[in-house]
């Protein structure tokens, strides 16, 4: 069994008098999906935002690859190999598809004028995007042209070729229709086994079940309970978010 | 779940060269140019608005529109407004005139001295937005009015005056100021008010010079600064920070873009442009007023949207401001000549306006598509 590349224990944070974790414990190895579930207000977003270095925690520890560490800023997280794909956030519509993907990473070159390569950005964005079976009119269209699942896509994808090593998805599926979501799902088997470690972030039980090897359900701001796939159905899941009743059957 | 790899996806329409051109943000302001210059040239046949003095005259204009043109484009595509702009002409070129006319600094002195102060209150306009997360628009309103009243009440207190002349004999005998108030390519128009190719005077002090001396350099600030401001936009990895700073702050933030850093260094920037344009102003013309410049952040802003840039930010182009700067200097001396009513300039601006902002709009719908 491998180990852990990213473990977080006891995580709290408030913001104020709000508590928004108290005490959530979360782990992902490499090759893995670790589906992180819980309903509105549960804390996914506070969660991941810990995980991906924009809120250091209130307390709590942060071990990365076995070794204790703290994230500063979004660029710690980053630096190490942590990238997460928002929901929302992270393309930008009226910008083109490789500046997009480079977007903080640009290739440059003339040395210290750090001129955009243009042409460099160009071909491997396409490169990138045709190994995900997306084709692009030019890289050079803006990402507003493109479709909801697409996005996603082009985020997962620009993830993976800057080096990520833990890939976290907000809600990846959750504004697309049934093709796009299997093609997001698709996309996730397939950097699971290319080893990366996947945290999918998802109120959708069925989404969660199709890709996940672990689940962990979370429950105003706490860990409710962690499971193998093996020994949970879709409708314990399914209870679990909706108020947390059968929890001491699975922690057998 | 295999994925059929389509080569071909027929839901991708084809986009006419039309649109694509269309789609570009220069394309409205190079039409408008066209338009405007054919306009005059068929009414203003007599007019003497294309000789070569008139020709200068429009082109000092537009060049004075453009010089602000392209900091306050640059800080739009970012995301954010400077409504200090004129004030910051105001202010600037007080501190020239007064550190040279009353304190005696050598002018390049005081021309270093109005730099700094600039920038550094352009910094402050800057953190202010970045610290309070308070709209751009109110922060540099509010330094609309501290500034202009800095402004004219430092220069009652020390001079107990509001407008300082006297600066031409200061400015051209200083070795930097002339980079500025100055002129180029002197002999080559000489050359060519000899052979005759332009008019040159009759009579009185200036006869045999040609009635078009030189190119001010004013109007090379305005072509470096756009060239400069094109360049950093569509070049650097500075400019992709730009549109992502504009187009959605809080994602370039999580793609580790610095965006508060390129927001406050575009505030100095357009400091900077308002700086120069009150430097050229007060050296060429030889004197300072604390009123000076006064609206310039709106007409600098009219021929942003003019050239293309969104209002709500992420998009837009130097390129297109500079031409926009150039229809603008075009309308307003173009009426001048022809002798129209001035105060149809404006309604003519803000139709202006009104049809850039319409188009505009139009053209993000048909880039990000329908959906958003």
């Amino acid at each position: 069994m491998t180990s852990e590349i990213l473990e977080l224990r006891d995580i709290k944070k408030n913001f104020g008098s709000v508590i928004a974790l108290d005490g959530v414990s979360f782990d992902v190895k490499p090759g893995e999906c670790h589906c992180l579930l819980g309903d509105n207000g549960a804390g996914k977003s506070t969660f991941i935002k810990t995980m991906s270095g924009v809120h250091p925690p209130s307390s709590g520890d942060i071990f990365f690859q076995g070794e204790k560490t703290t994230f500063n800023s979004p660029h710690d997280a980053i630096t190490r190999g942590i990238a997460t794909v928002y929901q929302d956030l992270g393309m930008i519509p009226l910008m083109s598809v490789s500046r997009n993907f480079f977007l903080g990473n640009e290739p440059t070159k003339g040395g210290a004028l750090k001129l955009f390569d243009h042409e460099k950005a160009n071909r491997i964005t396409e490169e990138e995007m045709s190994k995900f079976q997306i084709q692009l009119r030019s890289p050079e269209q803006a990402v507003g042209t493109l479709s909801g699942g697409e996005r996603q896509t082009v985020a997962i994808a620009r993830a993976v070729y800057f080096g990520a090593k833990v890939l976290i998805l907000d809600e990846p599926t959750s504004a697309l229709g049934v093709k796009q979501t299997a093609n997001v799902l698709d996309t996730i088997n397939k950097m699971r086994d290319k080893g990366i470690a996947v945290v999918f972030i998802t109120h959708n039980v069925r989404h969660a079940y199709a890709a996940g090897d672990r689940f962990t359900v979370l429950d105003r701001g706490k860990t409710i309970a962690t499971a193998d796939r093996k020994d949970v159905s879709p409708d314990k899941l399914q209870n679990l978010m909706a108020g947390g009743k059968d929890l001491p059957s699975l922690e057998d | 779940m295999e994925q059929q790899n389509n080569n071909n996806d027929e839901r991708i329409r084809d986009i006419s060269f039309f649109q694509k051109t269309l789609m570009r943000p220069e394309f409205g302001s190079i039409c408008g140019v066209v338009l405007v210059i054919i306009f005059f040239l068929l009414i203003a046949t007599d007019n003497g608005m294309f000789n070569p003095d008139g020709i200068r005259n429009w082109s000092v204009v537009s060049a004075q529109f453009a010089i602000i043109a392209v900091g306050a484009c640059l800080l739009m595509i970012a995301g954010e407004f400077d409504l200090s702009i004129g004030s910051m002409i105001g202010f600037s070129g007080m501190v020239l005139a007064i550190g040279s006319i009353h304190f005696g600094l050598p002018v390049w002195q005081s021309i270093i001295l109005a730099y700094i102060l600039s920038l550094a209150l352009g910094a402050v306009n800057g953190i202010i937005v970045i610290k309070t997360k308070l709209p751009s628009f109110i922060v540099t309103l509010a330094f609309l009015y501290i500034l202009r009243g800095l402004t004219i009440f430092m220069s009652v207190t020390t001079t107990s005056k509001t407008i300082l002349s006297g600066m031409k004999p200061l400015a051209d005998a200083d070795p930097i100021a002339p980079i500025f108030g100055g002129e180029v390519f002197k002999g080559f128009f000489q050359w060519m008010g000899n052979k005759g190719w332009i008019e040159t005077f009759s009579r009185g002090v200036f006869e045999g010079m040609p009635v078009v001396s030189g190119i001010p350099n004013l109007i090379l600030w305005a072509i470096g600064l756009v060239i400069f401001g094109h360049w950093l936009l569509t070049r650097t990895r500075f400019g992709n920070w730009i549109y992502a700073s504009g187009g959605d702050a809080n994602a370039a933030k999580y793609a580790g873009v610095p965006v508060n850093k390129v927001k406050i260094l575009l505030f100095m920037f357009t400091a900077f442009c308002a700086c120069t344009f009150a430097m050229c102003q007060v050296t060429e013309f030889g004197s300072a007023g604390a009123d000076r410049g006064l609206l310039k952040e709106f007409e600098a802003i009219i021929c942003v949207v003019i050239g293309g840039a969104l209002l709500t930010g992420g998009y837009g182009s130097v390129i297109g401001a500079g031409l926009g700067a150039i229809m603008f200097g075009v309308v307003q001396q173009g009426l001048f000549f022809s002798g129209a009513e001035a105060s149809l300039f404006r309604v003519f601006l803000g139709g202006l306006l009104l049809i850039a902002v319409i188009t505009n709009t139009y053209i993000r719908r048909l880039i990000v598509g329908s959906g958003d």
